[in-house]
């Protein structure tokens, strides 16, 4: 079955062409189950072939395809690897992928765009598999533009409003920053390893010392690609305005998949990093401050996709500083568990926004939990999950990361509870908001009010379910758990542990850690309550009302404003100036110059021969021309 | 032999067209360049069997030791391929458009096809000049003739720099003979000559080597265009109809590339190396001057003038960091680009014809009217910022880790040019395509089938090219690899 793993990417490919070419005229029933048929087969074959690799530790087969770019020693082979990660990753994709594929089914029934809706999701999923599966940083590398390229088309799906068009922009170009550094990095590596394969070049880098420079300047180059994909400070503003496109999109590639790619980058890279501490800890700061940055932003959001945007970009955050502490593992059981929770409260939010008829804002919303059971039940596990509540998946995987920062840095654990506290107040907001107390709508939008059809309730039950037991996947060693995705994953990061083993904490520190974190969300969780359950607090509907700081934290820090005075404006005052004093002003006067010289000489023979100057230097070369052409035909 | 058909193909035929009377020009042309394009595919085939087959020589003027020598290498072969894809394509472009005196413009078209396969063959020095300003002529007159209201000041403009040009080669080509040194064939005394091995053999001293560069270098930099020699071309590019446009971009600028590499790189290595720093310095200021000016264009083909020039300049950059990998990189992206500028222009020239503009800010919603156009115009855009899996991206990925290879810093500012045409073809394709209709663009229609008979080709090569650039790359590489032996023992043995 491994042999077989190209039919992992092919098959969502094989839904995108036949859903692209035939777009209006394909059946929409048919559309919607083609596009998931071919995620469920996808996810099948990648199950088999999970079975078969994890009992084969230290195998790591390539699949080779065709020689894709091959120009001297620079060899780049369309090839996949198939180990514990690519799996992870695949099944990640695929299973959540088509929880999400089966749920549009539902959402988009009524938009005239809905085949080719589904083309682009299928076109998304193709690319993210050779993002994952890719055996070089190239593949890697069209993978991971191509699904920049589906999130541009994703967001900008509703093509007549120009502000989605511009979100889709903005989306494509900051993720084109990032993906400069990648390819940078890919140069560097070529030139430094002399291969791209992750293979060469790993078994290569495990025989180096620790903090060569050009080691470091390898990864912080991945580093900024990884910024742009994963929207991490700076790069992280294109994400919220990436909430355009359908809720579904935001929960596949803004939440569950594409902005994960970040991380898997730098977790199979991850022997560079190890080799790397300065551009380690750098990660882990950047992790940390997004981290923080976008939950306070996120406190004061009203728009329930905005507020879950940004709980996103500050999930990732804790992903980074994972990585960075070396938490590797860590990293990837907070993707996985991420992804379930994540996109389980874009659906439900999704299922939300579609029962009240198109509205985002919280101020309109109000008590939706008795029109809305399903929704609430699995919107509520999602917000206990997030909030890293025990049992729940969010806390083991946030525990985990929160473990491995305090060994690294008792500041970065600290920070770290800061920001959990944060994100158990702004999702407890927005649930308190959304479901309890009265409605705050309009009469039609209550008359409106409905559950959503089964295709969207369904893949909620489901994503609820694995939120929950997500967290034994890697359950800790103090609760007599066993550690299965470590063990699964030990293989990747072998090279790693060897040359810098974990700092593990005792056990009463861990439990100590715990007990404080959980305490901190709870008391974060009845301010909240007290707030807006007991007090009935609503946002201000007006900005002009608030406080200055709340303002800043509203507006979003102004980032995007200084980025528009900083970079939009000057480079398109650069393009005018540049035409207008350069290219006309400077090389064209010149140019301009040297022709009148040309014409005013050619005025002195016009004296005897009436005409252009060019016609008679066009009749010498004509002439010249023809002369020898004439000895050429004559010759022959 | 083959190869001679496919040079005097055209010509006759250019010549058999001014004398045909009736309705059926065009479709005539049609059917000569694909004709052509058949020949080019056989060659083709022959010279994946055996290319030595391909070369032909025989006296051309005696007195001067001119030979009719021609030959085909792998890089010669792709843009003899790219010539004969293209003609046909340009010519059904024109099936909208009814130009006055049709006989001639066809002729022209196909008698500068004609100079190009020339221009791309030719083994001896002065045949290649002659090509050279033969593909200049027909273009000229295009461009002067059926052009817009401004073309004559324009095409005075064009013709002006590309005079200097031929004149400096001209006397770096005088140069460059009465250095050779070669028996007479046929009376034996000594006596000079144009050919291409002579010429590679000639030992010259460091200083000529750099003046005879310089010659040569401004000639084809002026053709490419590198800044600062380029003004000529948006302006060209704008005044020209289509068609012109479509030659001039997608084939001529090649010229100037593929002349640096089989003619300058090889016979003036020293010179090549010594000043190929500067070169590189003007060609990453071009990818990054030309890039900015584009985003604030208003018309659509200045935009793509402009972005025209980033390109063109990355490839020379390419050129003058002389490794495999950048010099793979150029090859196969002058092809990518040929193919991508064309389609882009005719897109251009499909929204002009229906709409009556090309400014940018006055179309919008396109999409909504035309959903084709839409894909298609997407996918060749795609294909121009270099997206993976089109045809943009080997090349552009092979130059910059060649340039990068060169110089870490320079690569990192041609990189720029990733970000940059992201960000000025999607605000062209957003205002332009996307968004409501109006008043402009309701009334769009959707491609006819000649339309859709030019795009979905130069659609399926951009894919096609970009998932297996392989095929490309094998082609040229013994021709690169050879190039780079020759520039190297060279250094070596002087």
């Amino acid at each position: 079955m491994i042999q077989l793993v190209w039919l992992i990417p092919l098959l969502p490919l094989i839904g995108f062409t036949i859903n692209g070419l035939l777009n209006k005229k394909m059946p929409k029933a048919f559309a919607g189950i083609l596009a998931s048929s071919m995620l469920a087969a996808a996810f099948g074959i990648a199950f088999k072939i999970f079975l078969e690799i994890k009992d084969l530790p230290g195998m790591i087969p390539t699949v080779k395809l065709f020689d894709f770019i091959h120009v001297g020693s620079l060899d780049i082979p369309f090839s996949f690897l198939v180990d514990p990660l690519s799996i992870l990753m695949v099944m990640i994709i695929t299973g959540v992928g088509f929880l999400i594929h089966v749920y549009s089914m539902g959402y988009m029934h009524d938009d005239e765009g809905f085949v080719r809706f589904f083309a682009y999701l299928n076109l998304f999923i193709f690319f993210m598999l050779l993002l994952v599966l890719g055996s070089n940083y190239v593949i890697m590398f069209i993978g991971w533009e191509g699904v920049g390229l589906c999130s541009y088309l994703l967001i900008g799906f509703w093509f007549k409003n120009q502000d989605y068009n511009d979100a889709a922009k903005k989306a494509f170009i900051m993720n084109r920053v990032g993906d400069l550094g990648f390819l940078l990095a890919i140069s560097l590596i070529f030139v430094t390893f002399g291969s791209v394969e992750f293979t060469d070049v790993f078994s290569k880098a495990a025989t180096l010392e620790i903090g060569i420079p050009v080691v470091t300047v390898i990864t912080m180059l991945l580093f900024v690609g990884a910024m742009g994909k994963s929207a991490q400070l700076p790069l992280f503003t294109w994400l919220p305005d990436a909430m355009a496109g359908p809720t579904p999109v935001s929960a596949l590639i803004h939440a569950a998949t594409m902005v994960t790619a970040g991380i898997y980058m730098i977790a199979r890279s991850n022997i560079l990093y190890t080799l790397s501490p300065v551009t380690s800890s750098i990660v882990a700061m950047v992790g940390i401050a997004t981290a923080i940055f976008a939950a306070t932003i996120g406190l004061a959001q009203n728009d329930i996709k905005k507020v879950l945007a940004y709980s996103t970009v500050s999930q990732l955050g804790y992903m980074f500083l994972a990585l960075g502490v070396g938490a590797y593992t860590g990293a990837l059981f907070h993707v996985m568990t991420h992804a379930f929770f994540k996109a389980l409260l874009f659906l439900g939010a999704g299922s939300v926004i579609h029962g009240m008829g198109g509205e985002q804002d919280l101020r309109k919303m109000g008590g939706l939990r008795k029109a809305l059971p399903i929704t609430f039940y699995t919107f509520a596990i999602g917000t206990v999950a997030i909030a890293g509540i025990p049992p729940l998946s969010g806390f083991f995987s946030k525990d985990e990361i929160l473990a491995h920062a305090f060994a690294a840095s008792p500041l970065f654990w600290a920070l770290g509870v800061i920001g959990a506290l944060m994100t158990a107040f702004y999702m407890f907001r927005l649930f308190f908001l959304t479901f309890f107390g009265e409605f705050r709508g309009t009469n039609a939008q209550e008359h409106h009010l409905h559950e959503s059809p089964t295709s969207m309730t369904l893949p909620l039950i489901v994503l609820a379910v694995l939120s929950v037991v997500a967290g034994y996947a890697n359950f800790p060693e103090i609760f007599g758990g066993k550690h299965y995705l470590q063990t699964y994953l030990a293989p990747v990061f072998a090279a790693s542990v060897a040359k810098a083993p974990a700092q593990h904490l005792s056990h009463q520190t861990e439990l100590m850690l715990m007990a404080v974190s959980v305490v901190c969300v709870l008391v974060s969780i009845l301010v909240a309550y007290n707030t807006y359950i007991s007090k009935k607090v609503v946002p201000e509907a007006e900005e002009a009302n608030l406080s200055p700081l709340h303002k800043l934290i509203y507006n979003k820090y102004y980032v995007d404003e200084m980025y528009d005075a900083l970079i939009v404006k000057p480079l398109y005052a650069l393009s005018r100036v540049g035409h207008q004093f350069i290219e006309i002003g400077l090389i064209d006067n010149i140019v301009n110059s040297l022709g009148k010289i040309a014409l005013f000489k050619g005025r002195i023979f016009n004296k005897l021969q009436t005409g252009h100057t060019t016609f008679y230097l066009f009749i010498m070369v004509l002439g010249i021309i023809s002369i020898l052409a004439y000895s050429l035909i004559v010759k022959l | 032999m083959m190869t001679l058909i496919l040079l005097f193909l055209p010509f006759v035929a250019a010549l058999l067209l001014l004398v045909v009377k009736g309705e059926g020009v065009k479709k005539l042309a049609l059917g000569f360049a694909l004709v052509e394009l058949v020949v080019a595919g056989l060659v083709l085939k022959q010279y994946l069997i055996d290319p030595s087959t391909l070369t032909f020589t025989c006296f051309w003027i005696t007195s001067l030791g001119a030979h009719l020598s021609i030959g085909i290498s792998g890089i010669s072969m792709l843009l003899v391929l790219l010539t004969a894809v293209l003609t046909p394509l340009i010519i059904l472009t024109t099936f909208k458009h009814n130009y006055a005196n049709p006989n001639a413009f066809y002729a022209l078209i196909l008698a500068m096809s004609g100079a190009l396969v020339g221009v791309f063959v030719a083994n001896d020095l002065l045949l290649f000049y002659v090509c050279w300003e033969a593909a200049l002529i027909p273009i000229y007159f295009i461009a002067a003739l059926w052009g817009g209201q401004n073309r004559i000041a324009v095409t005075f403009k064009f013709f002006l720099y590309t005079v200097i040009g031929s004149l400096c080669m001209l006397v770096g080509i005088m140069y460059l003979y009465l250095q050779t040194d070669v028996p007479h064939p046929i009376t034996f005394e000594p006596h000079h000559s144009f050919d291409y091995n002579h010429l590679l053999a000639l030992k010259l001293t460091f200083q000529e080597q750099c003046w005879l560069f310089w010659a040569f270098f401004v000639a084809f930099a002026i053709k490419m265009p590198i800044f600062p020699f380029h003004t000529w071309q948006p302006d060209t590019y704008t005044e020209a109809p289509a068609a012109g446009t479509m030659l001039l971009s997608g084939i001529m600028l090649k010229m100037g590339i593929f002349g640096v590499i089989h003619w300058l790189m090889p016979i003036m290595n020293e010179g090549f190396y010594a000043n190929a720093y500067i070169v590189i310095v003007l060609a990453i200021i071009g990818v990054v001057y030309g890039s900015v000016l584009a985003i604030q264009q208003k018309d659509m083909k200045r935009l793509i003038a402009y972005s025209s020039i980033a390109h063109v300049g990355l490839i020379a950059a390419g050129l003058f960091a002389v490794n495999e990998q950048s010099l793979q990189g150029a090859v196969i992206q002058m092809f990518a680009h040929g193919i991508n500028v064309v389609g882009l222009f005719f897109i251009i020239d499909i929204i002009e014809s229906r709409t009556g503009t090309r400014d940018i800010a006055s179309l919008g919603g396109i999409i909504n009217k035309a959903p084709k156009l839409g894909v298609l115009f997407v996918i060749i855009m795609l294909g121009s910022v270099a997206l993976p899996l089109t045809n943009g991206f080997p090349g552009e990925f092979l130059l910059l880790n060649g340039i990068f290879q060169y110089h870490a810093f320079l690569g990192a500012v041609a990189g720029l040019t990733i970000i940059l045409g992201a960000v000025y073809m999607l605000k062209m394709y957003q205002n332009v395509m996307l968004g409501e209709v109006n008043s402009i663009t309701e009334n769009f229609t959707d491609l006819t089938i000649t339309e859709f008979a030019v795009l979905v080709p130069i659609a399926a090569i951009v894919i096609v090219t970009g998932v297996y650039p392989q095929f490309f790359l094998d082609l040229t590489q013994g021709d690169v690899t050879q190039l780079l032996k020759v520039i190297n023992t060279n250094i070596v043995t002087k």
